[in-house]
């Protein structure tokens, strides 16, 4: 192997890291002040989060939070996926996946032999996990929208099945974005190097 | 070095990798706007691993939060259509019984005397300054039947019965071209809110509810309904109206709801 090569080679380009991180954060924060919004009203009986996962301190201060943070959540995933488009990393990093490749890197995964040589390219089982979360924030954006405005946005309301749906719609995109979270983290320390190349890009 | 002993290879990667992330962070530091954005990122960091109780009593996040409230008043303004319509429902869906919320309990609802009554209009206004409950009675009255919805996130359907709000404005000879209007309530709630949403054909100074006078729990003998604006923006039992220029604030907003509310 090549180990001056891959020093230098940048895997993860700068704009790739930083919206990274700042999505990152962005989502934490926006799930914590969701969590205690939620708790003022809860959707599904029994559901409550613990008050030290929470932010916001009440209502009105998470709801703060939540409108603040969303500004800086939709401007980076804007920023993101607009150059993931226009630099055709999308094209050449997350593309093309079949199903078949998915199932089989899938059942690799579950046995523990699907390996991690190359962090340049990602395994199905990885680009459809990146594919999932890049439709679930668009999902997650959009079902909030339809909460906050469901006057002003009827086309948008009735897609999401009215106003009381709609919060339904942002618990599960919510949830699937945690599910995500915590698969994703359990893979950097399994995989502490590809932490590293998110860091520092090489 | 008893590194290197052990695994040659492995420690050479590593000790490498070590060297090189240690003369990155070098380079970075020399320069010291870099050190400067470095420190502003750790704060950050610090800032978001905060518990939110702590956050929330730090005073510049929460100018910075108060701010960032007041930005998403402009921005509702501007997505507020004065023609979009507020869904409306069958008779069927109304929820029944319509829930009772307010900053209070249901115990110490404020009883007004029907007879006593009396609306108080004031500021940029130059027609009728005083209303009765029969005069109020007397305007064209309509109805509706809209969702209500709570900050808390939970909604109700039910049916308001009363006088558009529009209209009432121009009959007290209200300046249409204000930017506020405000109301005090009976049970000492106040709250405020902008013209558009005022003349608003949804917009509604309610008399009735579901066919019959307004019921004490749900604003006896007037209150404001407004199926663009989330409850706490609905004030009831009114008794005093205001029309202005300066920026009014409300008894939640100004303890933090955001002040627009608008949905």
């Amino acid at each position: 192997m090549n180990y001056a090569r891959i020093r230098h080679a940048t895997i993860q380009p700068a704009w790739v890291r930083i919206s990274h991180w700042v999505n990152a954060l962005a989502v934490t924060l926006m799930v914590m002040s969701g969590w205690q919004i939620y708790n003022a009203s809860p959707i599904f009986a029994g559901v409550r989060f613990p008050a030290a996962i929470t932010l916001g301190g009440w209502l009105g201060g998470a709801l703060q939070w939540h409108f603040a943070i969303m500004w800086m959540l939709v401007a980076n995933f804007a920023v993101y996926v607009a150059l993931n488009v226009a630099s055709g990393r999308l094209q050449r990093k997350l593309l093309p996946l079949s199903m078949r490749s998915l199932m089989s890197d899938l059942a690799a995964a579950l046995r523990g032999k699907l390996g991690h040589d190359d962090l340049a390219h990602y395994n199905a089982v990885q680009k459809f996990a990146y594919l999932v979360v890049i439709v679930d924030i668009v999902l997650v954006i959009l079902s909030g929208l339809a909460i906050w405005k469901s006057v002003q946005f009827p086309l948008l309301r009735t897609l999401m099945g009215g106003y009381d749906n709609a919060r339904v719609v942002h618990f599960v995109g919510m949830s699937v974005l945690v599910a995500f979270f915590v698969v994703h983290v359990a893979m950097v320390a399994l995989v502490p190097r590809s932490l590293l190349i998110m860091i520092r890009g090489r | 070095m008893t590194l290197r002993n052990k695994s040659g290879r492995l420690s050479e990667f590593a000790s490498s990798h070590a060297e090189s992330i240690i003369k990155d962070a070098r380079n970075e530091l020399k320069n010291p706007a870099r050190r400067l954005l470095g420190k502003r990122i750790l704060t950050l960091g610090g800032i978001a691993m905060l518990s939110g109780c702590d956050l929330s009593n730090d005073k510049s996040v929460n100018s910075m939060l108060r701010k960032m409230s007041s930005f998403n008043d402009d921005v509702q303004a501007l997505l507020f259509s004065p023609t979009t319509l507020a869904p409306t429902y069958p008779e069927s869906m109304i929820t029944r019984p319509f829930p009772f919320n307010a900053f209070y309990d249901i115990d110490d609802v404020p009883e007004v005397d029907a007879a006593s009554y009396r609306l108080q209009v004031s500021g940029l206004a130059n027609g009728k300054r005083v209303w009765t409950l029969d005069e109020l009675r007397a305007l064209p009255q309509e109805s509706q039947i809209t969702r209500h919805i709570c900050i808390e996130g939970w909604s109700a359907i039910g049916r308001w019965d009363g006088v558009r709000f529009a209209s009432f404005l121009k009959q007290a000879g209200a300046d249409l071209t204000a930017k506020y209007v405000s109301f005090h309530c009976a049970d000492n709630y106040w709250t405020s809110i902008d013209m558009p949403t005022a003349l608003h054909p949804q917009t509604q100074l309610t008399l009735g509810y579901d066919g019959e006078t307004l019921p004490p729990k749900y604003g006896f003998p007037m209150k404001l309904r407004m199926p663009t604006k989330l409850g706490y923006k609905n004030p009831k039992h009114i008794v005093a109206i205001s029309v202005t220029n300066d920026y009014p604030g409300g008894y939640w907003e100004n303890q933090g709801y955001n002040w627009f509310g608008g949905s």
